[in-house]
C-alpha cells in the first residue's frame, strides 16, 4: 500500500477538486515521534462525482477529508480546487473558499450547535456571506429544509436535542447545501446511525447530489455503503492510496489484498454463509507513529514477500480504469487464501 | 468479599437440573414512568434459552433490545422502572432478588458486554487488576493464581504478549483490543449466559469479524449460551440458533435463524432485511429504506405498532393488535394479520398502492419479499423518487 504515485489521476481540467502527494504529520508530544496520518496521498474529483473514500479506523481518510478543507494544514503536498491551491491561500482568501466546500460530520447530534434553532442554525451561513436579503434567505432555509424532509414550520423553532439521530443527520445535511457549495466532505454520515435511518439518510444524499449538482467526497468504513453511493472508490491504509476504481469493478474484482480483505470481512445477512471462512484479515492497523517499511501492508497481508517491506509500490492500471499500489495484485478470479482457522479460540495467533 | 459471605452465596445455588431451560422469561413488561406518561420499554416478552444456544435480540435503536438485555440482568435504574412478569435463570426467579443474590449472579453466572469498550473498562485501573478483581471476587483463589489466569484468559483472547498488557491502561489500548479485554473480563468467571449488547457496534468491519469470532469460539468452547443484541441483521446471520426480531417493546418475529431468514413472515423482519445496501447491488441502487420511525412507546399506535410505517397494512392492522401467531415450523412465532408471502398480502400491497399510501409506493420491485430479500445478491431495480418500478410481478 504503500501506494505513492498519481497515476490514477485524470486531466487537470477534467477535474473539480485534486489533491496531489499529501502529506498529514502530527507530532507526539514532545517525543519528536511523528503520526504519519496521511503520507503522498493523491486522489481527485470531477465535477458532478461522488468520490468514496473508505478504509479502517486510523487509516487517514477523516484526516484526508480534513486537509482538503485545510482544517489541518498539509505538511506537503497541493489541494487543487476550482483552480485554486487551497495550501498556499491564507487568512481571508482562505475564508472565501468556505461556502464552496462544506463538510457533514459523523455524529450529528453533537454537530449542531445545541443552544441555537434549527432555522438558525441552517441558515448562519447565508448570513455571514450575506447571500440575498433577509427573504431570500428565509426562502432558502425553508427550501432546504423541506428538500431533507424537515417540515421548516414545525422544526425551525426547535432546538437540535428535540430530534433523532437521523433528523439531525438530515438538518445537517441542509446546512451544508444551503451555501450551494460546490464539493461536500461526509465524514462518515451514516455510521452513527440504524440500518434504516441510513438507508433513509443514504436515498437522500443521493436526491440532494442529483437536486443541488453536488460533488461529494464520501468518507466511510463500511464497503457495502461506500458501494452504494459512489461513482469512484479509493481504498486507503494507513495514510496511503491501495487501491482505485470504479465501485462495480473494484467490488467485483479487487485487485489489492487489502481491498479483498475488506470486502470479506463485511457481515452477509444470510445465515447459510459461514462467517469463520470469511475472515480475511487478522490483527490490526499498525502504529501511523512507526509505519511498517516498503509496502504498509505487508505486516498482515497474505501475500507479502520479501519485496514488499524493500521497496513501496506505485500506484500503477492493471486493469482500464483500475488501479492499484500491490506488487502482487490479485487477479480476476482469484480469491484470498483465507488463514487456516485456528483450533482452539478461534482467534488469530497474530494479533 | 469475605469467605463467609461468598459460602452464603454457594448455598443459594442449588444444582439446576441441566436439561430444564437456563432461562425463562414470561411475559417481561419494563415500564418507565417519565413526565409524559408510561414508556412502556419492554412490552410482554417471553421466551426460554437452553444451555450453550445464542440468541440473537434484533431491533432499531429504541425498539426494547438493550432494555431487555438490562431487564434480565437486573441493571436498571431503582427508581421510576416497574418490572413485571418473571424471568427464571436455572429455575430461579430473578425479578425480585435482593442486591446480595444478584451480586452471585453477576459475572460468575450471567456477565455482560458492553458496546463502548472505552467507557465500561476503568480509566484509572491496570488491565491486570481489572481482571483479577473479578476472579478474586468470586472464586476462592491467591492473587497469584488470579493473575496467573487472567494471563491465560488474555491469551485466550488473542492478546499478544499479555505478560506486558496486564502491566497496561485501557487507553493504550486500541478499540478491538479493549473489546477483547471487556470479553476476557466478562467470560473470566466461567458464566453460563453471556449478554453481548452491541459489542461490535463501535469497531471497524475487519475487527468485528475478529470479536464476532472471537465471541463464537468462546461460547462454543465453554458452551456459554448468549444473547446477541444488535440493529444489524448480518452480525447475526451466520452466528446465532435463534433470532426475536424487535419492535416498540415486542417481539413480533421469533424463528431459528434459517428460517427466519428464508421464511420470514413480518413486514418489519423484511423492511429491515431490505433496508441493508447489499454488496452485490450495482452501485447508485436506491435503498429500500422504512420510512418514518419507531413508534413513540409513551403513546403507542393502536392496533399493530408498526402499521403507520408498514406497505402492507389494512383497516384490521391499524385497528387491532396481532398476538403472536404459530407457524408450521416449529419454534417460528410472529405478530401480524397479513403475513409477507401470502396472496392477502400482496392483494393489500395492491390495494395500498393504488390507494397511494407512501409506504406501499416505497416498497420497489417483487411486491413479497420472500427470499428475495434473504439473497444478497439479488439485483433490486433501480428507481428514483416518484417513479416506481413495478416489474417483478408485484
Amino acid at each position: 500500500m504503500a501506494g505513492h504515485g498519481t497515476a490514477h489521476l485524470r486531466p487537470a481540467d477534467e477535474v473539480l477538486l485534486r489533491v496531489e502527494s499529501l502529506v498529514v504529520e502530527f507530532p507526539v508530544g514532545r517525543t519528536g515521534l511523528t503520526v504519519h496520518a496521511v503520507s503522498d496521498v493523491s486522489i481527485d474529483v470531477k465535477p458532478g462525482e461522488t468520490l468514496g473514500l473508505v478504509g479502517e479506523s486510523g487509516c487517514g481518510k477523516s484526516t484526508t477529508g480534513r486537509a482538503v478543507m485545510q482544517l489541518v494544514r498539509p505538511k506537503g503536498g497541493s489541494v487543487t480546487f476550482d483552480g485554486h491551491d487551497l495550501t498556499q491561500l491564507k487568512g481571508e482568501e482562505l475564508r472565501e473558499t468556505r461556502p464552496k466546500l462544506q463538510m457533514i460530520f459523523q455524529d450529528p447530534i453533537s454537530s449542531l450547535n445545541p443552544r441555537r434553532r434549527i432555522r438558525d442554525i441552517v441558515r448562519e451561513g447565508l448570513d455571514i456571506w450575506k447571500i440575498g436579503d433577509d427573504a431570500a434567505r428565509n426562502a432558502k432555509v425553508t427550501e432546504v429544509l423541506e428538500t431533507v424532509g424537515i417540515d421548516p414550520e414545525a422544526a425551525g423553532p426547535r432546538r437540535p436535542h428535540e430530534f433523532s439521530g437521523g433528523q439531525c443527520q438530515r438538518i445537517s445535511i441542509a446546512r451544508a447545501v444551503a451555501t450551494e457549495p460546490k464539493l461536500i466532505i461526509c465524514d462518515e454520515p451514516v455510521s452513527a446511525l440504524d440500518v434504516s435511518v441510513q438507508a433513509q439518510i443514504l436515498n437522500l444524499l443521493q436526491e440532494m447530489k442529483q437536486r443541488y449538482g453536488l460533488t461529494l467526497i464520501f468518507i466511510a468504513h463500511d464497503l457495502a455503503v461506500v458501494k452504494n453511493v459512489s461513482d469512484r472508490v479509493a481504498v486507503m491504509y494507513l495514510g496511503k492510496i491501495c487501491e482505485v476504481s470504479g465501485p462495480d469493478e473494484l467490488y467485483a474484482q479487487p485487485a489489492h489484498p487489502y481491498t479483498a480483505a475488506l470486502l470479506l470481512a463485511i457481515p452477509v445477512p444470510d445465515p447459510t454463509v459461514r462467517p469463520a471462512e470469511r475472515s480475511g484479515v487478522g490483527g490490526e492497523i499498525p502504529s501511523p507513529v512507526a509505519p511498517p517499511s516498503g509496502c504498509r501492508f505487508r505486516t498482515r497481508c497474505l501475500k507479502a514477500t520479501d519485496r514488499c517491506a524493500q521497496e513501496e509500490p506505485e500506484i500503477r492500471e492493471v486493469r482500464p480504469d483500475h488501479f492499484v499500489a500491490c506488487h502482487f495484485p490479485m487477479e480476476p478470479g482469484e480469491t484470498l487464501a483465507a488463514p487456516a482457522p485456528t483450533a482452539g479460540n478461534g482467534s488469530h495467533p497474530d494479533i | 468479599m469475605s469467605r463467609r459471605r461468598r459460602a452464603v452465596g454457594v448455598e443459594r445455588f442449588e444444582p439446576a437440573p441441566l436439561d430444564a431451560p437456563l432461562l425463562e422469561v414470561e411475559d417481561l413488561h419494563t415500564h418507565f414512568r417519565t413526565g409524559r406518561g408510561v414508556a412502556r420499554a419492554v412490552d410482554g416478552v417471553s421466551f426460554s434459552l437452553e444451555r450453550g444456544r445464542t440468541l440473537g435480540v434484533v431491533g432499531e435503536s429504541g425498539s426494547g433490545k438493550t432494555v431487555l438485555a438490562r431487564s434480565i440482568m437486573g441493571l436498571l435504574p431503582k427508581s421510576n422502572v416497574e418490572r413485571t412478569g418473571s424471568i427464571k435463570f436455572e429455575g430461579r426467579e430473578v425479578i425480585g432478588a435482593t442486591p446480595d443474590d444478584l451480586r452471585e449472579l453477576w459475572g460468575s453466572q450471567i456477565s455482560m458486554v458492553f458496546q463502548d469498550p472505552m467507557t465500561s473498562l476503568n480509566p484509572v485501573m491496570k488491565i491486570g487488576k481489572q481482571i483479577t478483581e473479578m476472579l478474586l471476587q468470586h472464586l476462592d483463589i491467591s492473587k497469584d493464581y488470579a493473575r496467573e489466569l487472567a494471563l491465560s484468559l488474555l491469551e485466550s483472547v488473542g492478546i499478544p504478549e499479555a505478560d506486558r498488557r496486564l502491566k497496561e491502561y485501557p487507553h493504550q489500548m486500541s478499540g478491538g483490543m479493549r473489546q477483547r479485554i471487556m470479553i476476557a473480563i466478562a467470560i473470566a468467571c466461567g458464566p453460563k449466559l453471556l449478554f453481548a449488547d452491541e459489542p461490535t457496534t463501535a469497531l471497524d468491519v475487519t475487527v468485528q469479524a475478529q470479536i464476532l469470532d472471537l465471541l463464537q469460539a468462546q461460547q462454543r468452547e465453554r458452551f456459554m449460551a448468549m444473547i446477541l443484541v444488535t440493529h444489524d441483521l448480518g452480525v447475526v446471520a451466520g452466528r446465532t440458533d435463534e433470532i426475536a426480531v424487535m419492535y416498540a417493546g415486542r417481539v413480533v418475529e421469533k424463528a431459528p435463524t434459517k428460517v427466519l431468514f428464508s421464511e420470514l413472515r413480518h413486514p418489519y423482519t423484511e423492511a429491515l432485511l431490505r433496508s441493508i445496501p447489499k454488496l452485490g447491488a450495482p452501485s447508485h441502487t436506491r435503498l429500500a429504506a422504512i420510512g418514518g420511525r419507531p413508534p413513540d412507546i409513551v403513546n403507542p399506535p393502536a392496533g399493530c405498532k408498526f402499521s403507520p410505517r408498514c406497505p402492507y397494512a389494512r383497516e384490521r392492522c391499524l385497528e387491532e393488535e396481532p398476538p403472536l401467531i404459530d407457524t408450521a415450523t416449529p419454534g417460528h412465532e410472529f405478530r401480524c394479520w397479513i403475513p409477507v408471502g401470502t396472496p392477502e398480502n400482496r392483494e393489500a400491497l395492491e390495494a395500498n398502492r393504488a390507494a397511494g399510501a407512501p409506504s406501499a409506493l416505497a416498497v420497489v420491485g417483487e411486491g413479497n419479499g420472500m427470499g428475495t430479500a434473504a439473497a444478497p445478491s439479488a439485483p433490486t431495480p433501480h428507481t428514483r423518487s416518484g417513479s416506481i418500478d413495478t416489474k417483478g410481478g408485484a
